[in-house]
C-alpha cells in the first residue's frame, strides 16, 4: 500500500515538468496515430538503404572517374562522357564499364524492392490487424495501426493486445480478468488484472462511451512489472497499478471480454520499447569481402603506380625518340605527366579486378539460397502449414558460422503443454509405454492409446498410453482411487460446464491443470465448485465434497492442501507438493512405499519430468476443530498474520499417508533433445534465455538434456548485490580450474582478464560444468565491469541458462558474446519478448505458426519447429557458407586472371594501357562469359548430401573456424589468378613473336592475339569452375557450356561482316575469329595454356584429398577418395581418415588428425550396442545418453528431482476460492450461503506475489536495470 | 525426376510434423531442384582420374611436341638485317636522313634451297605497333570507304588527320608511318648477270581484309577522282591512289598497306611482304647459291633503336618457324608425366599407411 501511496505522487510531479508532451499521452482525445509495427519496415528499408550506399562507398573508394561513372545516371552523364572521351586517358570506351554498372545497379534495385515489398507486406498484416475499438458510442473494427491513445478498445477471449491498455471492466465480476504473459515473459501461468472497482461498473458501451477519465502516468518506458498513473474522473482520483494494466503482447484467458483504455500505443508500448535497436546487419563475409575489395583497390593502386612509372621511363627512354610516327598527344609536354596521365588509364583498365558485379553476384546466390530455404519440405511443417522463410536475403552463409544459439524456452523448446506423463501409485509406477515385445517403446512407435471411452466427460484431448493404469482404476483399486481423488480435490481450478458435458477447466498454473484433466479423464471428473464445495463425479456418481479448508501455496512452503469432509462427514486433509518437502512429512510407517517412491522420483526426474508427491491424512472431527479455530486466530492476527498462519498449516500437514507422485511432462517441441545433442556436437554453444523462473527453466534444461546428472556441477549464481555476483562466478571459476581433471594453473582471474587469459581459462576446464544465472545476478554480472568475468566463467560451461531475464537482458547478454567472442550469435525464440535478442545477434529466428508474429516479424529466419534449426544451420548454413566461399574464391581468381593480363602487357606495349582484350570482350567477361557457371556454383553446389551433414556434425566446423574463405585463402586465389595471368600472356607471347600463319601472314597482329588470349582465358577459367564445381547438375552443364558456346557464338557475331558494315568504327575485329581460329597454332597454343594452367591445381588438389584430406572429402559419397571414408554401416573406420570425423567420439575427446584409431567407445556398464546398418545419428546421440542415464542410477547417483508444482504456481489463488469472489453469481446463488468477508483479497494476492518475489526460491519480480 | 525421390523421402526424412490438418498450397513442392535432389554427377579427384590424366597428357603433348619441333626445324628461313647500325654494313651510309633517296645492297648465301612457296618478311624491332595512341589512329570508316569519313576522318586520327585543311586519307598515325623500304631479290646465278627472283605483292593481306574490311571510296571515276579533295599523309612521298599501278591493289586496298595497318602486338614483329611462288616441282624455288638484297631504304628506325630485318622463310601447316612451341609442349608434357610418377609414389605410399590403418580397426 505504501508503494501504492507512493505510486500516486511522484508520478504526477514528473508528469508535470513533461505535461506539454504528456498531454496528448494522457488523454483521451490526443489523435496521435502510431503504426503498430515499424521497426521492421525500418530494417527493410535499412538493407535497401544500406546496400545502395555499399555500393555507394565501394564507388568512391575508387579513383575519381570511376566515382563519377557510378553515380552517372542522367545528370552527370554527359559530363562523365565527355570525361571518358579526354584522349589521353580513355582506353576503353564508355559502355566497357557503364553497361556492367548499370546491370549491376538494376538488379540490385529490383532485389531490394521486391524484398522490400514483402516485409512490407508482412508488416501490414499486422498493422492491419482488427480490434474493435469505441467510436462514437459504437464499436468498430479498425486496423490496430490506427488505434490511437485514449481509444477504448474492447477485447475478446484469446485475443492479443494490441496495445498497453487500462482495464476498464471485464466480463468477469470485480472487473477481473486473467492474462497469459508468455509472449512478454515466457511464464506459462495465468495472471490476474482488476479494473479499478470505479470502472469495473461501466459493462456496456453507453457507459463507456461516456466515461471521460483523464489518465496522468509515467512516460514509455521499459520496466514490464511497473506502472504508476493516476485516473482523474468525476472529480477525484485513483490510483494506477501494474495491477490494472494490460499489455500489448500478453493474451486475453478465460475472459470472455474486457474494455481497455489505450495508454501506450505503436512504439510507446512496453513491450516496443523492450525490443531495441533495429540493427543493419551484415555477415562476416561481407565484412571481409569489404577489407578485401579496399585491399584489391590498393593493389590496384600499386599496378597503377608502377604501370605509370614505367609509361613515364619508357616515354622518356624511347617515346620521345619515336615521335616521328607517334608524336606525343598535344596536351602531354613531359614523360612524368604522360605517366600521370597513363595512371588514370591504367586505374580503368585494371578496375575489373574488382568487378561491380561481384556484389550483385553474392546477392543473386544469397537469394538462390533463401528460396532453398523456403521450399525446403523438410523444414515444413504440416501441423501448422508453415513453411520456413528466410526473411532476409542477406545473412545465408552466415547460417555456416554460427558458434552460439541463444534460445528462448517457453514456446521455442517447449510446446507450453503440460502433459500428465506418469505416476507412482502406492509403489507401482505406470505410464511407461511397453511394445509387444516387453521393450520400453521409442517415440513414434507408440501403440495406441487408452480408451476412455467409458467416460463421457472423459477430454479426447488428453492421451495415455499405459493401459494398466485404467485397468487399476476400473479394478476399484482403492490407493488408485483416492489418487484420482486427490488430484480431483486439491487444486484451485475453476470448472466451467456451458454445455451439459462439455468441461472447460480455467487453471492457473497449467501443471494443474494437467493434473486434474488426468483425473478427469481416469473417472474423477472435479466437476464444479462453490467456495464451500467442490462436486465430484467419481466413476459416474456425482459427490459433493465440503471443502473445509485450502492451505494454499507458497514459495516456501512448496505445497498446498484441501481440508474436506466427504459426503459420510469424514474429514480428510489432502496434500500435494514438492517430494523434498513432503517426504519428510510423512507417517514413518510409510517407510517402505517411501524408498520405491523415491525411486520412481529418480527415474521421473532423470527423464526431465517434474514431479510432485501426493499424501493424504485423515483428521478426527475433534482435531480439526480446535485447529480451525487456531487458524481463524492466526488469520485475524494483526501482526505477522502470515508466519502465524504458516506454522499452523505446519502443524496439520504432518504424519502424512503417501500415496504416491505424478510425473508432468513439460512437452517439448518435437526433436528438441537430439537437435540439442546435435547442434552440441557441432560444436555450437547453446544458451537457453527465458524470462521464466529458475526451477523450470532448468528442469527444461534437464529435460532436453542440456544439462545431465553425470555433468561435474551445476553452478547456480542467484546472487542480489554485485559482491555476491562477482563472489560466485569466482568461486564457480575456481571449481573449475581446480578441478583434478584441471590442467591450468588454477589462479583465479583477476578483476580485468584479457582475452588471452580467457581462453587459457577455457582450456583448462575440463570436465562438464553448467551455468545457472538468475535475472537479478544478471543485471550485476552485465555491468561493464563484471562483464568479462561473466563471459569467461559462462563461455567455460558446457551449458549456460538465464532466467527470469527480461527481453533487454535478453538483448544484452548476445551483445556481450558478439562483442567480446567475435563469435557468430543466432537467437531463436517466438514471443514478442524475444524481438530484442533476436534483433541482436547475428543471426535472428522466429518460431513461426504461433499466435503472435512479433518474433517472426523481427527476424531473419522462421520456422515453426525449433528441431528445423539444425537443417538450417547443419544444411542450409553449412552449404551456403561453402557455396559462397567457393564463389568468392574463384570470382577473384577469375578477374585477378582476367585484369593481370593488362599488366604483364603494360611491359610490351610502351605502357600506354593498351588493353589485350577487346574492347567487347572486357564489357561481357563478367556478365556474360563467366557469370553464370559460378553463378550456378554458387546456388547448387554441395560437397555431401544433406544426410552426412546431419550424421557428421564435426563438417559444420570449417565454418565456425572460418576456413574456406579468409584472407589465405583469398591470397591463395589471387595467386593462382595472377599465376594464371602470366601464362595467359607469356605463352602467346612465346608462340607468337616469331611466329607466321600457315598461309605465310603475319600470325602476332594485334587482333589475333587478343582472341588466342581471351579465348584461353574463357577457356582456362571454365575449365577451372567444372574442377570447382562439385556437383554437376543438369543447369551447371547447361551453364558451363552454354558459356563457352555464347562465348564463340558473339565471338563470331562480333568479328562479323554484317555488323563491321554497319558500324566500321566499333566492331574492328571483323573477320579476324574465322581467320584467327583457324590456325592449328592457336590452338595448340590455346590447349598448351589450359594445360600449364590446370595441371598444378589438379595436383595439388588430388595432394591435398590424399595427404590431408578434409572430413567433407571423406564423407562426400560412395565414391570417396579415401575409400573407406564415410560408410555409414561402418562409422568405425570413418575416424582414422576424417581427423576426428568420428560420429561417435564427437564432441567427447578430441582425435587428433592421423592419430592412432580410435577404438569403439565403451561406456562404464557395457558395450555400445551394436549398430545396424542405416541408424540415424540422432537415435545414436538418444540411445547414448540413455545409456549413461541407466548407467548413473546404477552407480546409484541421485538424480536431481525437480518439483513441478513449485514453480508454475501463484500463491493467493486458494483464498481467492474460498472469497467466492471469481465465482459467478448464479454458482454462488447455487452454493446458497454467504461468503465469508475477504474484500481485500485482491491485496493480498498481490502482496503475496511480492513476498514470493523476494523469496529465494522463485521470486516474480524481474530484476531491471538502468 | 521428382518421382524419383518421392519414396527416398519417406524414408529418410518424413514429415517433420505427424500428419494434422491437410496440407495445403503453402506446403513446399517436392521437386527435384527445390529440394536440391537433382540428380548431379559429383566428379571426385580419385587416383584412378587424376593420375591417368597426367600420364595421357604427358603421351599426347610429348609427340605433338617433337613432331612440331622437328616440323619446325625443317623449315628453312634466313634473317637479313639491314638497319645499318654497323658500320661495315652497307645500308650504314643511309642512317644519315639527307641521303633519300637511299640504295644498299647486302649479299647473302643460301646453304640450302628453299623449297615449295617462299615468303619474304619485314620485321621491324622496337617499333611500338601496340602503342595504345599509336593502335587506335585510324578510322575504319574512313578505310571502310566512306565518302563522308573520307573528308572528315575520325578524331582518332589526331594529329594526322587534317593537313593544310585537307582531310588525310588515309588518316592516323598508323598509315602515316607505313613501311616504304623496297627490297628486291636477285639470284646470283652462274651467269654474269644476276636473275631477279620475281616477287608477288598480292595475297598477302587476310582475305576479310582486302575484300570487307578496305575498300576504296566509291564513284566510278578514277582513283584519283575518288580521293579528290584529300591529301597524302605527311610522311607519305606519293598519295594513297598511286601505291600501286594495278587497279585492284591501289588505293585503300593495296596489300602492302593492309597489311600494315593489321598492327602488330609485340613490340618486335615481322610482316610479310611478297610471296615467292614455287615455280614447279622440280626446281626449288630459292635454290641454294649466292643472293643480294637491294634495297631502297626510306624507312628511318635508327631513331629510336629499331632494326630493320628481311626474313625469308618457308612454311608448314603449322606457319612458319616456331620452335617455342614444340619445346613447349615436350617440356610440359615431360612435366605431367613426371608429376604423375610423382603423385602415384606419394599416393601408393599413402595408400599404404591408410591401408594397414584400415586392417587394424
Amino acid at each position: 500500500m505504501a508503494g501504492e501511496a507512493v505510486g500516486k505522487v511522484r508520478p504526477w510531479e514528473e508528469n508535470l515538468q513533461e505535461e506539454s508532451e504528456e498531454g496528448s499521452e494522457g488523454l483521451t482525445l490526443g489523435p496521435l496515430t502510431s503504426p503498430v509495427m515499424s521497426p521492421s519496415c525500418r530494417v527493410s528499408h535499412g538493407i535497401a538503404g544500406t546496400l545502395l550506399g555499399e555500393m555507394a562507398l565501394c564507388a568512391k573508394k575508387r579513383p575519381p572517374e570511376e566515382e563519377r561513372r557510378a553515380r552517372a545516371n542522367d545528370r552527370e552523364y554527359n559530363e562523365k562522357f565527355q570525361y571518358a572521351l579526354i584522349p589521353q586517358v580513355s582506353s576503353l570506351s564508355w559502355f566497357t564499364t557503364i553497361v556492367p554498372l548499370v546491370l549491376v545497379l538494376a538488379i540490385t534495385a529490383v532485389k531490394d524492392a521486391t524484398d522490400d515489398y514483402f516485409r512490407h507486406k508482412s508488416d501490414n498484416q499486422v498493422n492491419n490487424r482488427q480490434s474493435q475499438v469505441l467510436i462514437n458510442g459504437s464499436l468498430q473494427q479498425e486496423p490496430w495501426m490506427n488505434v490511437c491513445v485514449g481509444d477504448i478498445i474492447k477485447l475478446e477471449n484469446n485475443q492479443f493486445v494490441a496495445a498497453d491498455l487500462l482495464l476498464l471492466s471485464s466480463s468477469e465480476p470485480h472487473g477481473l480478468c486473467y492474462i497469459e504473459t508468455a509472449e512478454l515473459d515466457g511464464e506459462t501461468n495465468m495472471k490476474v488484472r482488476q479494473a479499478i472497482p470505479v470502472t469495473s461498473e461501466l459493462g456496456d458501451i453507453s457507459r463507456l462511451a461516456k466515461f471521460d477519465g483523464e489518465v496522468v502516468c509515467e512516460p514509455p518506458n521499459n520496466k514490464l512489472d511497473r506502472f504508476s498513473g493516476t485516473l482523474y474522473w468525476k472529480e477525484s482520483k485513483f490510483p494506477l497499478s501494474n495491477q490494472n494494466m494490460l499489455l500489448r503482447g500478453c493474451v486475453l484467458r478465460n475472459t470472455e471480454w474486457c474494455f481497455g483504455l489505450v495508454v501506450f500505443a505503436g512504439p510507446d508500448t512496453k513491450l516496443m520499447q523492450n525490443s531495441g535497436r533495429t540493427k543493419f546487419k551484415r555477415t562476416s563475409i561481407d565484412r571481409l569481402m569489404n577489407t578485401l575489395v579496399l585491399w584489391i583497390f590498393g593493389f590496384l593502386v600499386c599496378m597503377g603506380v608502377i604501370l605509370a612509372i614505367g609509361n613515364a621511363i619508357w616515354e622518356h627512354e624511347v617515346g620521345t625518340r619515336f615521335q616521328a610516327y607517334l608524336p606525343w598527344d598535344e596536351a602531354v609536354d613531359s614523360a612524368f605527366f604522360s605517366g600521370f596521365l597513363s595512371f588514370w588509364s591504367y586505374i580503368i583498365i585494371l578496375n575489373t579486378v574488382v568487378p561491380i558485379s561481384l556484389y550483385v553476384s553474392v546477392e543473386v546466390i544469397r537469394l538462390g539460397h533463401s528460396y532453398f530455404i523456403n521450399w525446403d519440405k523438410k523444414m515444413f511443417c504440416v501441423k501448422k502449414r508453415t513453411p520456413a522463410e528466410a526473411r532476409t536475403t542477406t545473412l545465408n552463409e552466415e547460417l555456416g558460422q554460427v558458434e552460439y544459439v541463444f534460445s528462448d524456452k517457453t514456446g521455442t523448446l517447449t510446446q507450453n503443454i503440460m502433459v500428465f506423463s506418469k505416476c507412482s501409485i502406492s509403489g507401482r509406477s505406470y505410464g511407461d509405454v511397453f511394445d509387444v515385445l516387453g521393450h520400453k517403446a521409442e517415440l513414434g512407435e507408440r501403440p495406441e492409446p487408452v480408451d476412455f471411452s467409458f467416460n463421457p466427460l472423459a477430454d479426447k484431448k488428453f492421451l495415455f498410453w499405459d493401459p494398466t493404469l485404467l485397468e487399476a482404476v476400473k479394478m476399484g483399486d482403492p490407493h488408485t482411487h483416492e489418487f484420482f481423488r486427490l488430484l480431483s480435490l486439491c487444486h484451485t481450478v475453476m470448472s466451467e460446464e456451458k454445455n451439459e458435458g462439455e468441461l472447460y477447466y480455467k487453471a492457473q498454473s497449467p501443471d494443474e491443470g494437467a493434473l486434474v484433466t488426468a483425473a478427469r479423464n481416469f473417472g474423477f471428473v472435479f466437476r464444479s465448485r462453490t467456495p464451500k464445495t467442490i462436486t465430484v463425479h467419481e466413476m459416474g456418481i456425482a459427490v459433493t465434497y465440503q471443502l473445509l479448508a485450502i492451505l494454499d501455496f507458497n514459495n516456501i512452503r512448496k505445497r498446498m492442501s484441501v481440508i474436506v469432509r466427504n459426503p459420510e462427514g469424514r474429514i480428510r486433509l489432502y496434500c500435494k507438493g514438492a517430494d523434498t518437502i513432503l517426504l519428510d512429512r510423512l507417517h514413518p510407517s510409510t517407510q517402505e512405499l517411501l524408498s520405491t517412491t523415491t525411486d520412481h522420483l529418480n527415474e521421473y526426474a532423470g527423464e526431465g519430468l517434474r514431479t510432485l508427491v501426493l499424501a493424504y491424512k485423515d483428521l478426527d472431527e475433534e482435531y480439526y476443530g480446535e485447529w480451525a479455530q487456531r487458524r481463524l486466530q492466526a488469520s485475524l492476527a494483526q501482526d505477522s498474520r502470515e508466519d502465524r498462519l504458516a506454522s499452523v498449516y505446519e502443524e496439520v500437514e504432518n504424519d502424512m499417508v503417501l500415496l504416491g507422485a505424478t510425473a508432468i511432462e513439460d512437452k517439448l517441441q518435437q526433436g528438441v533433445p537430439e537437435t540439442i545433442a546435435l547442434l552440441t556436437l557441432a560444436n555450437i554453444k547453446i544458451w537457453v534465455l527465458t524470462g521464466d523462473k529458475q526451477e523450470t527453466a532448468v528442469n527444461i534444461g534437464y529435460s532436453c538434456k542440456m544439462l545431465t546428472d553425470d555433468m561435474t556441477e551445476v553452478f547456480v549464481v542467484t546472487g542480489h548485490t554485485v559482491l555476491e555476483v562477482r563472489e560466485e562466478l569466482r568461486k564457480a571459476r575456481e571449481k573449475m580450474m581446480d578441478s583434478p581433471h584441471a590442467v591450468g594453473n588454477g589462479l583465479p582471474c583477476p578483476e580485468k582478464c584479457s582475452s588471452a587469459k580467457l581462453t587459457s581459462v577455457l582450456e583448462a576446464v575440463a570436465g562438464e560444468y553448467a551455468l545457472v544465472i538468475n535475472g537479478h545476478s544478471l543485471a550485476h554480472a552485465l555491468e561493464a565491469d563484471m562483464e568479462l568475468e561473466f563471459l569467461e566463467t559462462a563461455c567455460a560451461c558446457k551449458a549456460v541458462i538465464c532466467c527470469r531475464v527480461t527481453p533487454l537482458q535478453k538483448a544484452q547478454v548476445v551483445e556481450l558474446v558478439k562483442k567480446h567472442k567475435k563469435a557468430v550469435t543466432l537467437a531463436i525464440g517466438d514471443g514478442a519478448n524475444d524481438v530484442s535478442m533476436i534483433k541482436t545477434a547475428h543471426i535472428g529466428v522466429g518460431i513461426s505458426g504461433q499466435e503472435g508474429i512479433q518474433a517472426v516479424l523481427a527476424s531473419d529466419y522462421s520456422f515453426s519447429q525449433f528441431k528445423f534449426l539444425q537443417r538450417l544451420l547443419l544444411v542450409h548454413g553449412r552449404w551456403s557458407y561453402l557455396r559462397m566461399c567457393k564463389f568468392l574464391c574463384y570470382f577473384f581468381y577469375k578477374n585477378f586472371a582476367f585484369t593481370m593480363v593488362h599488366f604483364w602487357f603494360g611491359f610490351f606495349c610502351g605502357f600506354s594501357a593498351q588493353t589485350v582484350y577487346d574492347q567487347y570482350f572486357i564489357t561481357l567477361y563478367n556478365i556474360v562469359y563467366t557469370s553464370l557457371p559460378v553463378l550456378a556454383m554458387g546456388v547448387f553446389d554441395q560437397d555431401v548430401p544433406e544426410q552426412r551433414s546431419m550424421e557428421y556434425p564435426k563438417l559444420y566446423e570449417p565454418g565456425q573456424l572460418n576456413l574456406l574463405f579468409n584472407k589465405r585463402e583469398f591470397f591463395i586465389c589471387i595467386a593462382q589468378g595472377i599465376y594464371t595471368s602470366v601464362l595467359m600472356f607469356f605463352i602467346p607471347y612465346g608462340v607468337f613473336a616469331e611466329a607466321t600463319r600457315d598461309d605465310g601472314t603475319q600470325l602476332a597482329d594485334y587482333q589475333s592475339f587478343a582472341v588466342t588470349v581471351a579465348t584461353s582465358l574463357v577457356i582456362v577459367v571454365s575449365v577451372q569452375i567444372g574442377l570447382d564445381t562439385g556437383y554437376w547438375t543438369a543447369i551447371n552443364h547447361f551453364f558451363i557450356w552454354g558459356s563457352l558456346a555464347v562465348y564463340f557464338a558473339i565471338l563470331f557475331a562480333m568479328h562479323s561482316n554484317g555488323l563491321f558494315d554497319m558500324f566500321p568504327n566499333q566492331f574492328r575485329f571483323v573477320g579476324n575469329a574465322q581467320n584467327t581460329l583457324a590456325q592449328p597454332t592457336v590452338w595448340l597454343t590455346i590447349t598448351l595454356t589450359t594445360v600449364v594452367c590446370i595441371m598444378p591445381v589438379v595436383a595439388f588438389r588430388f595432394l591435398k584429398l590424399s595427404l590431408k584430406p578434409d572430413l567433407s572429402d571423406t564423407v562426400s559419397g560412395p565414391l570417396s577418395a579415401g575409400g573407406a571414408g564415410g560408410r555409414l554401416s561402418e562409422p568405425h573406420g570413418a575416424a582414422g581418415h576424417a581427423g576426428g570425423g568420428h560420429p561417435l567420439s564427437l564432441g567427447q575427446t578430441p582425435v587428433q588428425p592421423g592419430a592412432a584409431v580410435p577404438r569403439p567407445r565403451r561406456y562404464r556398464c557395457g558395450p555400445f550396442p551394436t549398430l545396424p546398418g542405416q541408424v540415424r545419428y540422432s537415435q545414436l546421440v538418444r540411445k547414448k545418453q540413455k545409456a549413461q542415464h541407466r548407467c548413473l542410477r546404477r552407480v546409484g547417483r541421485t538424480g536431481s528431482r525437480r518439483s513441478g508444482y513449485a514453480f508454475s504456481h501463484q500463491e493467493g489463488f486458494g483464498e481467492l476460492i474460498m472469497s467466492g469472489k471469481n465465482m459467478r453469481l448464479s454458482s454462488l446463488a447455487l452454493a446458497g450461503f454467504a461468503t465469508r468477508s475477504s474484500s481485500s483479497w485482491i491485496e493480498s494476492l498481490r502482496r503475496k506475489k511480492s513476498d514470493s518475489a523476494s523469496s529465494p526460491g522463485g521470486g516474480a519480480e524481474k530484476p531491471l536495470r538502468g | 525426376m521428382a518421382m524419383n525421390y518421392n519414396a527416398k523421402d519417406e524414408v529418410d526424412g518424413g514429415p517433420p510434423c505427424p500428419p494434422g490438418g491437410t496440407a495445403k498450397n503453402r506446403r513446399p513442392d517436392n521437386t527435384a531442384f527445390k529440394q536440391q535432389r537433382l540428380p548431379a554427377w559429383q566428379p571426385i579427384l580419385t587416383a584412378g582420374t587424376v593420375l591417368p590424366t597426367f600420364f595421357i597428357i604427358g603421351l599426347i603433348f610429348i609427340p605433338i611436341g617433337i613432331g612440331i619441333f622437328v616440323t619446325s626445324n625443317n623449315i628453312r628461313e634466313i634473317e637479313i638485317d639491314y638497319t645499318g647500325t654497323d658500320p661495315s654494313s652497307p645500308c650504314n651510309k643511309c642512317l644519315s636522313p639527307n641521303a633519300t633517296p637511299c640504295f644498299c645492297t647486302i649479299n647473302f648465301t643460301l646453304e640450302q634451297s628453299f623449297e615449295g612457296n617462299v615468303f619474304m618478311y619485314y620485321g621491324l624491332s622496337n617499333f611500338y605497333q601496340n602503342h595504345r595512341r599509336y593502335v587506335k589512329s585510324r578510322d575504319d570508316s574512313q578505310l571502310n570507304g566512306d565518302s563522308s569519313a573520307l573528308l572528315n576522318p575520325s578524331k582518332e586520327c589526331e594529329p594526322y588527320r587534317r593537313n593544310e585543311d585537307k582531310p588525310i586519307a588515309p588518316c592516323g598515325a598508323i598509315a602515316n608511318s607505313m613501311f616504304n623500304d623496297t627490297l628486291e631479290l636477285f639470284l646470283v646465278g652462274n651467269e654474269s648477270y644476276p636473275i631477279p627472283i620475281p616477287l608477288k605483292k598480292k595475297g598477302i593481306a587476310w582475305w576479310t581484309d582486302k575484300n570487307v574490311k578496305f575498300r576504296n571510296p566509291p564513284g566510278g571515276e578514277s582513283l584519283k577522282e575518288r580521293f579528290k579533295d584529300t591529301t597524302k599523309p605527311v610522311n607519305w612521298v606519293k598519295p594513297v591512289y598511286m601505291l600501286d599501278s594495278e587497279p585492284d591493289n591501289n588505293g585503300f586496298i593495296n596489300e602492302d598497306f593492309i597489311v600494315w595497318m593489321r598492327t602488330a602486338a609485340l613490340p618486335t614483329f615481322r610482316k610479310l611482304y611478297r610471296l615467292i611462288e614455287r615455280k614447279s616441282d622440280l626446281h626449288p624455288t630459292l635454290p641454294a647459291g649466292r643472293y643480294y638484297l637491294n634495297i631502297t631504304y626510306n624507312y628511318p628506325v635508327h631513331s629510336f633503336d629499331g632494326r630493320k630485318r628481311m626474313i625469308l622463310s618457308t612454311i608448314s601447316w603449322m606457319g612458319g618457324k616456331n620452335p617455342f612451341l614444340g619445346i613447349a609442349y615436350i617440356a610440359i608434357g615431360s612435366i605431367s608425366f613426371l608429376l604423375g610418377v610423382v603423385l602415384l609414389v606419394i599416393n601408393h605410399k599413402y595408400r599404404n599407411s591408410s591401408n594397414t590403418a584400415d586392417i587394424t580397426i
